[in-house]
């Protein structure tokens, strides 16, 4: 670059980035950094948490989670637990529903492409607080979830106070001996198997619903890059719809299909909203989630540590997948 | 032929149920918001309000804090999409074209600083406001969202993507920095900063969690934050639906005014998800 021209851009450069900058580190970097002081100490909101009188508790917020027995680390491990299942079921079902609804819109005999893409894709623009006031109506005793349902003759439950999970209403509500007798970090065997609750399941519709949109606009933003002579050459040599699909369509989107699934990784361990406008972690804790977990535990109970403390563990089972993401899309490039 | 036409009505048939799937919850929420309440809890599916009453509006904006929110809601997103799109391209602009020491180093603190999921950063947010006294206050709600590592990756992208010879010729003319960027490259940058806007105004007017750690009082709430309040304070006390619902429904306008007018911008940000990480 010729810098004859272009003279000493050292000071104009700082310049430029400073607001950002400043804003970035003062309300990002730094708080991390006082996050993470607080996160040794058993602060309760009391003053300041940085002068001496505040009791330093070393790694104890970490290991009361992990090895002590006690409500912390029943309560976040349940809280692992009830998002694990949430992961399991979001990710999965999002990304097949978006890729299906990617490959329908894509056709080329169909018409009204604008339309479709706009209407799937529009939830995901509406505030997550508004959306969950909308599912909360829905899913309400003798909503309109459960008068869909009664046309089928299904009796639909009452969503929001029935904390029983699926697993356990798939195998009946009595624990086998094995299972309660055993336990693993706090939980009974039993109970780490008990799948989401009926409660989380309306959760898991509700986010299912506003994030396929965005993830559809990505398979079909890369749909569209598939070469039309790679299909056709499948439809020359004989080869079915299902196999042009399987064969020729899904392993070009393979890079797409990783990036939608790291990001719904990532994406699912945050969730927060809902489940504050909807459950609160109700019932019985079954909605509970570490992001929520960490909130109540310093702004509802004054545990300011030991909320901290989650939130870093959140914070590194967040980074873990982060990272693995954009080693796969690196790798693409 | 005949297999063409199954799957042409099968595609459609898919198409229309989503769509209804997709669409349908909006319809409710239209409907209910002008229903009475025992019409509501009887015909959630219908609609039609029957009978049709904008009692609950009504009673949004005279029996709620409905227009404290609002008008908290408009100042904060003015001055967050403002902040944003300003700071956004200035940083992006200089991390991308200008020569200095240390451009590198910040860089690779942004893309650190994006991989930071916002809900760790609750309690975080609350220790740094409480410390410098901004907890409870305007300048809480407002300065710490005034600036966003994804704005400026944005931009930054943007000018990378852009030849430089057009500011070179205007800085061969003896335009300094400053000029150049104001009179030369800000205009050539339209369709990124229309991008950068849309995102700052709904991510500033949805934002929920931030608002949550940084006041309390109820006449600093925004649009997100009043909803939230009204919705889990007032669980026990009736159901008010209609009432939620049309407030949730105001909340939701303004965003979908701007997508409908801007959704081709919207689409591509979202396709251009892939690269943003």
């Amino acid at each position: 670059m010729p810098r004859g021209i272009r003279g000493n851009e050292r000071p104009a450069g700082w310049l430029f980035v400073a607001p950002a900058l400043i804003i970035l580190g003062l309300f990002m970097l730094l708080p991390i950094l006082m996050a993470l002081w607080v996160s040794l100490t058993r602060w309760n909101g009391q003053g300041s948490p940085f002068t001496g009188d505040v009791p330093f508790a070393g790694l104890q917020n970490y290991t009361r989670l992990f090895t002590d027995e006690g409500l912390a680390r029943q309560d976040f491990m349940t809280s692992i637990r009830n998002n694990a299942y949430y992961v399991l079921l979001v990710v999965p079902i999002q990304t097949v529903l978006a890729l299906a609804l990617a490959l329908v819109v894509n056709n080329r005999l169909l018409k009204g492409k604008g339309f479709f893409r706009t209407a799937f894709y529009f939830p995901s623009v509406t505030s997550s607080v508004a959306i969950s006031v909308v599912f909360l109506f829905m899913f309400a005793n003798g909503g309109a979830i459960n008068a869909i349902l009664s046309v089928f003759g299904i009796n639909g439950p009452q969503w929001f106070s029935d904390p029983r999970g699926l697993i356990h209403l798939a195998f009946g509500d009595q624990a086998p001996a094995l299972l309660a007798d055993h336990s693993l970090l706090g939980l009974s065997w039993w109970d780490w198997l008990a799948g989401p609750s009926v409660a989380m399941c309306a959760i898991i519709t509700l986010v299912i619903w506003t994030t396929s949109g965005t993830f559809m606009v990505m398979f079909l933003a890369a749909l569209q890059n598939v070469p039309v002579q790679l299909e056709e050459a499948g439809l020359i040599d004989g080869a079915s719809a299902w196999q042009r699909l399987r064969h020729i369509i899904l392993p070009q989107l393979r890079p797409t299909t990783f990036l939608v699934v790291t990001l719904g990784l990532i994406g699912t361990w945050q969730v927060f909203d809902q489940i504050y406008v909807m459950s609160q972690g109700n019932p019985a804790k079954t909605t509970l989630t570490p992001a929520f977990l960490s909130y109540r535990t310093a702004f509802r109970d004054f545990d300011y540590g030991s909320g901290a403390a989650i939130s870093f563990v959140l914070f590194l089972i967040i980074v873990v997948l982060t990272l693995v993401q954009r080693r796969l899309t690196r790798e693409r490039d | 032929m005949i297999r063409t036409l199954t799957s042409r009505f099968l595609g459609y048939a898919i198409l229309i149920f989503f769509a209804l799937v997709f669409l349908y919850p909006f319809v409710i929420q239209i409907a209910n918001a002008f229903k009475t309440e025992a019409n509501a809890a009887a015909n959630p599916l219908s609609p039609i309000p029957d009978p049709f009453t904008s009692a609950s509006i009504e009673r949004i904006f005279e029996g709620t804090g409905f227009p404290t929110w609002l008008g908290n809601s408009v100042l904060v997103t003015v001055v967050v999409t403002i902040g944003r799109v300003a700071f956004g391209s200035m940083a992006g602009y200089a991390l991308s074209r200008l020569q200095f020491r240390g451009r590198r180093a910040l860089f690779a603190g942004l893309l650190a600083l994006m991989a930071v999921p916002p809900v760790v950063l609750l309690i975080p947010k609350f220790l740094v406001l409480n410390q410098l006294g901004m907890y409870n206050s305007y300048s809480g709600l407002i300065v710490p969202l005034l600036a966003d590592a994804t704005g400026v990756f944005v931009m930054k992208q943007f000018f990378d993507s852009v030849p430089v010879s057009v500011e070179e010729a205007a800085r061969i003319d003896g335009a300094g920095v400053f000029r150049t960027f104001r009179s030369v490259v800000l205009p050539m940058a339209k369709p990124a900063l229309i991008t950068l806007t849309i995102l700052s105004f709904t991510g500033s007017w949805n934002e929920f969690p931030h608002t949550l750690v940084s006041v309390q009082d109820p006449s600093l709430f925004t649009l997100p934050r009043g909803l939230a309040d009204l919705v889990s304070g007032s669980l026990g006390a009736g159901t008010q639906y209609p009432l939620k619902l049309g407030a949730a429904l105001l909340a939701t306008i303004p965003v979908a005014i701007i997508f409908v007018i801007f959704q081709r911008y919207f689409v591509r940000d979202a396709a251009a998800g892939s690269d943003k990480g």
